[in-house]
């Protein structure tokens, strides 16, 4: 009996040790790289440099090269961010990950796409009202993105309303799938070209070095999430989905109706991925039906990174990630002698998962989850 | 009656093993394995029928046999080329004779399978009929562009043994997985598109890794792309350093070590040789990664959609801004050519320029063939390679001509090592593709590389017929 319950205990020991082992080796990699390219960055011909690179001196990044990592990692973590605000506000209110997120996302740069063609078209697109232009389509991808995640809640997820957490789950993934072959149904596999943007969003904003487009991703994503950040914080509506997050039986004893409140989550968010979607579609200019996938997933990391649940979190989660995943191939695997190391971003990503994981499991910036969940 | 089954069965097990061993160990002479053959399909028979039990005595004497056949067959058998070893397809007088397309006809790559299935069909059909008999493609099949493709579709390819050789595939990946499925049966393939050295040889003598018997392409070997390449860059341009970037595809990364293996022969200097994922859409960091090296020139022979952001991208990254962009046949398609970013790109490619080139067997024009391609798909091929799966369907269909007879039954028998044989021994064929000559590796192809400069993303078949460099192997 006795040696049971202590070989049990030694099991367990060994799990600890494995964890702190993996912990050690993933903060110590991480240190040495950040070293290694720190002392390439200083002299590219040291020692670990040639012992890395099979005998030849290492390459420097200049500073406008360093510049365009940072700012092209803000700017995709800031799409992140954006598509991971849906994940985690569902996430609070009904405590089940809708995998069919990403597909919102997908459904906002369709639409981008089909309105700036038909702008184009109309030899708008490229024209002096651009501007308008561009808001025009933000808004109608914002509108069709927000009306899929409503008719998603209200088809797929209200009807599964008080079952086991599991099935809306899976109803979720099937509700992914539903939609990209809807979408490829549609308009076809292939991928489809946004329009050239105007010349002037091409361009590089002297002196600072960012080019415009990439400003204007920032700058749109940063004025959504504090009009977010103002209507869950400050307003009516607001206050009563933080309250159905918190207890739902309690916040309908209370007066709020809360199937309204939960589609406005739902709007929300979807309205968030749709305009993450226009600005995919601005910065890569191609859109295909699987386009929502890789994001979806790793917008749904950058939430559990920033702590589930947690708005300020997802989008700071989002923007670490892609930094994360712009600067970490050339700052920590190209010194330590990884040949191609571009092709191990989404590695990078989930292994950063990996370690907020393993150090802070409540995400960097904590969960807010409602007592029936920390229950 | 059971125990009298059950001794047939153990002497027909018997026989059989005897006429196996029979071609094993008699070393001597190639018609050993010739009557081995004909003895298993003469155990087959005996098993059937009782009266020729007594012939099995005979069946282990391999003379006799060689005998029996000469006398049945006549003239013709004399004619035909191979000897046998591989085993025969006996075509019924009335059946047809049957080949097969394999190639990417489904999903992003379909653009380059379909003019290449569409190049065989109409190959068969200007062809004709071989000794009287009709040849069939049947249904086009499928690699999907992928390793698990093209052996799904190998498997189900060799389980008709009536098939006797296959063209395709479309991609080197695919091939690298059904080239040894295909090998083992005895059949042949021969495919328009597969490019990767890996599949032939170094062109030093020394076969690649993926190489097997049996198979051939009319394709060019990356080899000569990449030096094609490379010779332009170092020669032409005069630029002194380059980087190149694969997507980790057999087809990218053989095409990327050979232009920069042949770019630092030239004297050249590579300053990195590194990967993307298919997915990535991000290509700052890689870019960036390339711009540390500060290479004059960089070579993406990539595919879409990954294609398209290093063509956007590249010149937002500090550092590549005057960096000549360079890429290979696998973005050389309307989709990617259409695009504004693509414009001022050169492109490495085979030479498509026909004319009016003639297939020596069906007696088409590269002309005559396009027309009849828009007349019967409505509109031009998206993608190169239809040419050289017209030859090698003509090659093909050739090969079984030579290495067949019709028996005294009226039946077409085709020996399959016969149909080696015939391609193993190509020199000078004319076809669409200019003169092919099929080397020790299967490599036949025209080995006619030509680079051209992208002017316009609205006139592409004008930038198509921009050549500026031409480049054919000593």
């Amino acid at each position: 009996m006795t040696a049971a319950v202590k070989v049990k205990g030694a099991r367990r020991t060994g799990v600890d040790w494995f964890l702190l082992f993996l912990r050690v080796l993933l903060i110590g990699l991480i240190a040495i790289g950040l070293l290694a390219f720190i002392a390439q960055q200083i002299d590219p011909n040291n020692w670990f440099a040639r012992l890395t690179h099979d005998g030849e001196a290492a390459s420097r990044l200049s500073w406008p090269q360093f510049r365009g990592l940072i700012v092209t990692g803000l700017s995709q973590g800031a799409m992140y961010g954006l598509i991971a605000l849906g994940y985690s506000m569902v996430y609070g209110v009904l405590g089940f990950i809708n995998f069919a997120h990403g597909e919102v996302f997908m459904v906002g740069a369709f639409t981008g796409f089909i309105m700036s063609n038909k702008f184009d078209e109309a030899g708008w697109w490229d024209g002096p009202i651009f501007i308008p232009v561009i808001l025009i389509t933000i808004l109608v991808s914002t509108l069709v993105a927000t009306a899929t995640a409503v008719i998603m809640e209200r088809v797929a997820y209200r009807p599964l309303r008080g079952s086991p957490r599991l099935i809306p789950l899976i109803t979720s993934i099937g509700v992914s799938f539903f939609i990209q072959n809807a979408v490829i149904l549609l308009f076809g596999p292939g991928a489809k070209g946004y329009p050239p943007n105007p010349d002037w969003l091409e361009e590089t904003i002297p002196v600072v070095g960012i080019e415009v487009k990439k400003l204007l991703v920032i700058v749109v994503a940063a004025i959504s999430m504090a009009g977010l950040w103002y209507f869950v914080e400050r307003t009516k509506t607001g206050k009563a989905m933080r309250a159905v997050a918190e207890d739902k039986e309690i916040a309908s004893l209370m007066g709020i109706d809360v199937n309204k409140t939960i589609v406005t989550t739902f709007a929300v968010g979807g309205a968030m991925a749709g305009i993450a979607g226009i600005l995919w579609g601005i910065l890569f200019k191609s859109v295909i039906a699987t386009t929502g996938f890789l994001p979806g997933i790793k917008a749904f990391t950058a939430a559990v990174v920033g702590g589930v649940g947690n708005l300020g979190g997802a989008m700071a989660g989002g923007v670490s990630l892609g930094s994360a995943e712009a600067l970490a191939p050339l700052m920590l695997l190209e010194p330590l002698g990884v040949e191609g190391p571009s092709q191990l971003r989404d590695a990078v990503v989930f292994t950063l998962l990996i370690l907020v994981l393993l150090v802070k499991p409540t995400g960097l910036f904590g969960e807010r989850l409602s007592s029936e969940d920390r229950a | 009656m059971k125990k009298f089954l059950t001794i047939l069965a153990m002497f027909a097990s018997l026989a059989l093993i005897a006429a196996a061993c029979g071609s094993t160990l008699d070393e001597a002479a190639e018609t050993a394995t010739d009557a081995a053959g004909d003895a298993a399909d003469a155990v087959d028979e005996a098993m059937e029928d009782d009266e020729a039990m007594e012939d099995d005595e005979a069946m282990e004497d391999d003379e006799a046999m060689e005998d029996d056949e000469a006398m049945e067959d006549g003239d013709a058998m004399a004619e035909h080329l191979g000897d046998g070893s591989l085993g025969t397809v006996i075509v019924e007088d009335g059946a047809e004779v049957q080949i097969r397309s394999l190639n990417a006809i489904s999903g992003d790559v379909a653009f380059l399978g379909l003019p290449n299935q569409r190049g065989v069909e109409q190959a068969v059909v200007d062809y004709g009929d071989i000794k009287g008999f009709s040849v069939t493609s049947g249904e086009g099949l499928d690699d999907l562009c992928s390793a698990d493709g093209g052996q799904a579709a190998a498997q189900q390819i060799v389980a008709d043994e009536q098939i006797v050789g296959i063209i395709g595939t479309s991609c080197s990946g695919a091939a690298t997985a059904a080239a040894p499925l295909i090998s083992d049966a005895g059949m042949v393939m021969i495919s328009g598109s597969n490019t990767s050295p890996a599949l032939t040889s170094d062109q030093q003598g020394n076969a690649g890794p993926d190489w097997r018997v049996g198979y051939y392409r009319t394709a060019h070997n990356d080899l000569f792309q990449g030096a094609a390449m490379a010779e332009f860059v170092f020669n032409e341009l005069g630029l002194t350093s380059a980087a190149a970037i694969h997507d980790g595809d057999p087809y990218t990364n053989g095409l990327a070590d050979a232009f920069a293996n042949a770019f630092s022969e030239l004297g050249g200097e590579v300053t990195s040789v590194t990967g993307v994922a298919k997915e990535d859409t991000d290509m700052v960091p890689v870019l960036t990664e390339v711009a540390a090296g500060s290479p004059q020139a960089l070579f993406f022979p990539i595919f879409q959609p990954a294609g398209d952001f290093v063509a956007d991208q590249a010149g937002g990254v500090a550092g590549l801004e005057d960096t000549v962009l360079l890429a290979a046949d696998g973005l050389l398609n309307d989709g990617f050519m259409g695009l504004e970013q693509s414009v001022g790109i050169h492109f490495s490619g085979p030479d498509t320029r026909f004319g009016t080139n003639t297939n020596q067997s069906t007696g088409v024009s590269a002309e005559d063939f396009l027309a009849t391609y828009e007349a019967n798909n409505g509109s031009a091929p998206e993608a190169p390679f239809w040419g050289h799966s017209y030859d090698a369907t003509a090659l093909l269909l050739d090969a079984i001509d030579a290495a067949s007879w019709v028996d005294g039954d009226g039946n077409l028998n085709i020996d399959r090592q016969g149909v080696r044989d015939h391609l193993n021994s190509v020199r000078g064929y004319e076809g669409l593709i200019g003169t092919i000559n099929c080397d020790d590796f299967g490599d036949c192809g025209s080995q006619k590389i030509t680079i051209i400069e992208h002017l316009d993303a609205a006139d592409i078949p004008a930038s198509q017929a921009n050549v500026v460099f031409e480049y054919a192997p000593q």
